[in-house]
């Protein structure tokens, strides 16, 4: 069913009997050409470029819970493409092209919103460091622009401009950035993957690998064998996991990183800010809730929470920056499983493994990447050669010293 | 997260700075070892969901390494050594 005002109308009319679901509920067939482990957004998002762009049938996404119950329904929901290095920038300013057409092109209600984002700077050298970055990204063809302290008073009166310790002296933002719905990313993906044929398996986890002569056969799950000539894994958070069944050990650590919401509010903050003196991120949800986080817990966990210590810390930061936030009254918070990488950034590549082919590493970062992951990743597993602009995030580039380490923290994955 | 200090006793996870699996306490010799070796290393992790022994930097205390036994799945922690002794009963130098 193609959503529109008519069908809107329609169906009002109707007593809203009409609507089918969104996506069929398929059992899994004894063998597909490819399957995807993982129905995050980045599974959802590869599946159906892979039946989109590149013109492949036969496709499972394997999901071991309930579609978009991962990071990607947990995440702040920021998009951006306000990177550094070369390795990176043209990757995330492709991705962001992506999300500027996703909603026309998935006929679905993603709730992008470009509604701008600033990272605010609070001393000399760390504006330098800004213009640098917003420099790059111009090279790259993304928008960037310096706002000094009046600029920014302008956007956001009510900030602690005076703040002995970290006064603000100006930001550096880009327009373009924004929010994104991210339940509706990870729904409007399926929805329309399912609608070009790909089966969505939910409730099967993938338990082992069948791997024979070097080559992936197929998969054991809790719903029994699935036979299957290529594999791409994109399981996030448990991608150690996954991977050590095919006997691999990867670059990558899992953490937890905690999110916030406060009750709903007025409009307040329409566009997206970064503290940056601390860590501490925010933007207003269209319910009228504060949805912030900072720093990720910095020791392993798969446990989906969090602990205090971080939650004070989170708060610090948003007082530092927001004085008024301390009358706002916090509603929620949650937790989601990391995949820290050793430089900070992604892998998208293959595996000695013949067939099967590995999206990781995410870290915080993955929800912006959705549709530019699943975009490169397609391109990998159907034409076995990488996308121009993910060339870069390759498993062998540790032992090659051809990091891509945007913060410059070395091999600490707690650190990124 | 309370951590029990084989010295102090139990204290606030917070007082700590932590570091990643103990098994960085094995660094492979630096003249015997290929690249290969410190390669992994250096950049690979076994990542468990489970137990998982690591080491935790007593900064804001008495400046001790500890090897902690901790699950990552549920965050209990089971054990805590000084890294010392563990680094000592593994045959490592001083
Ligand atoms: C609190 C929080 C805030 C964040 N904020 C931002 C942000 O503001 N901007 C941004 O860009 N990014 C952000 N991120 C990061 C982003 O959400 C992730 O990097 C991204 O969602 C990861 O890709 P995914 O959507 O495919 O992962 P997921 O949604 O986690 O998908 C992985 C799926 O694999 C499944 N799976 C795992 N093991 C198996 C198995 N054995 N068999 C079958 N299925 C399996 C899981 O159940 C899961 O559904 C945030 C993350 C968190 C937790």
């Amino acid at each position: 069913m193609r959503y529109s005002i008519w069908n809107v109308l329609a169906q009002g009319l109707t007593g809203h009997r009409g609507w089918k679901p969104v996506w069929r509920d398929p059992a899994p067939q004894a063998d597909y050409d490819i399957v995807i482990v993982g129905g995050g957004g980045h599974g959802l998002a590869t599946a159906y470029y892979l039946a989109r762009e590149f013109g492949a049938r036969r496709i499972a996404v394997l999901e071991k819970g309930w579609l978009g119950g991962g990071n990607v329904g947990r995440n702040t929901t920021i998009i951006r493409s306000n990177y550094l290095l070369p390795g990176n920038e043209p990757f995330y300013e492709f991705s962001m092209k992506l999300w500027e057409g996703l909603e026309q092109e998935l006929n679905y209600n993603a709730m992008v919103s470009q509604r701008g984002i600033i990272n605010l700077f609070h001393t000399d050298a760390q504006r330098d460091a800004f213009v640098r970055r917003g420099n790059a990204m111009i090279l790259h063809g993304a928008d960037a622009e310096l706002l000094d302290r009046e600029g920014v008073r302008r956007l956001y009166p009510f900030l602690d401009f005076d703040n002995a310790r970290f006064p603000i002296k100006g930001a550096l933002m880009q327009r373009r950035g924004g929010t994104a719905r991210h339940d509706a990313v990870a729904w409007g993906y399926a929805r329309a993957a399912d609608a070009l044929g790909v089966d969505l398996i939910q409730n099967c986890e993938v338990t082992g690998m069948r791997i024979e002569a070097g080559r992936i056969r197929g998969l054991e799950t809790t719903r029994g064998r699935i036979g299957a000539r290529k594999v791409g894994v994109a399981v996030a958070g448990w991608s150690s996991r996954v991977m050590a069944m095919a006997g691999l050990r990867l670059p990558i650590e899992s953490h937890v990183l905690q999110a916030f919401v406060t009750e709903g509010l007025k409009p307040f903050i329409d566009g997206v800010m970064t503290f940056g003196a601390g860590h501490f991120y925010v933007s207003q949800s269209d319910k009228g809730g504060l949805v912030f986080g900072g720093d990720i817990d910095g020791y392993n966990s798969y446990a989906q929470r969090g602990n205090l210590p971080v939650i004070e810390d989170v708060a610090e930061g948003g007082m530092a920056l927001i004085p008024a936030l301390g009358r706002a009254r916090l509603l929620r918070s949650w937790g989601g499983v990391m995949d820290m990488s050793m430089d900070g950034s992604p892998i998208i590549d293959r595996t000695p493994v013949e067939g099967l082919y590995l999206n990781a590493g995410w870290c915080y970062g993955g929800f912006k990447a959705t549709p530019a992951s699943g975009f490169c990743f397609a391109h990998l597993i159907a034409r076995d050669a990488p996308h121009p602009t993910a060339a870069a995030y390759r498993l062998d580039r540790f032992r090659r010293g051809l990091m891509i380490d945007e913060k410059g923290q070395g091999a600490t994955p707690n650190l990124h | 997260m309370l951590i029990p200090h084989p010295l102090l006793g139990p204290r606030d996870a917070q007082e700590f700075v932590y570091l990643g699996d103990a098994a960085l306490i094995d660094r492979p010799d630096g003249t015997a070892a290929g690249i290969e070796a410190f390669h992994d290393y250096l950049y690979l992790r076994d990542n468990p969901a489970g137990q998982h022994r690591e080491l935790w930097y007593h900064e804001q205390g008495d400046r001790s390494w500890l090897v902690v036994t901790r699950d990552t799945v549920t965050h209990e922690i089971l054990k805590a050594e000084l890294a010392r002794d563990v680094a000592l009963a593994r045959g490592r130098g001083r």
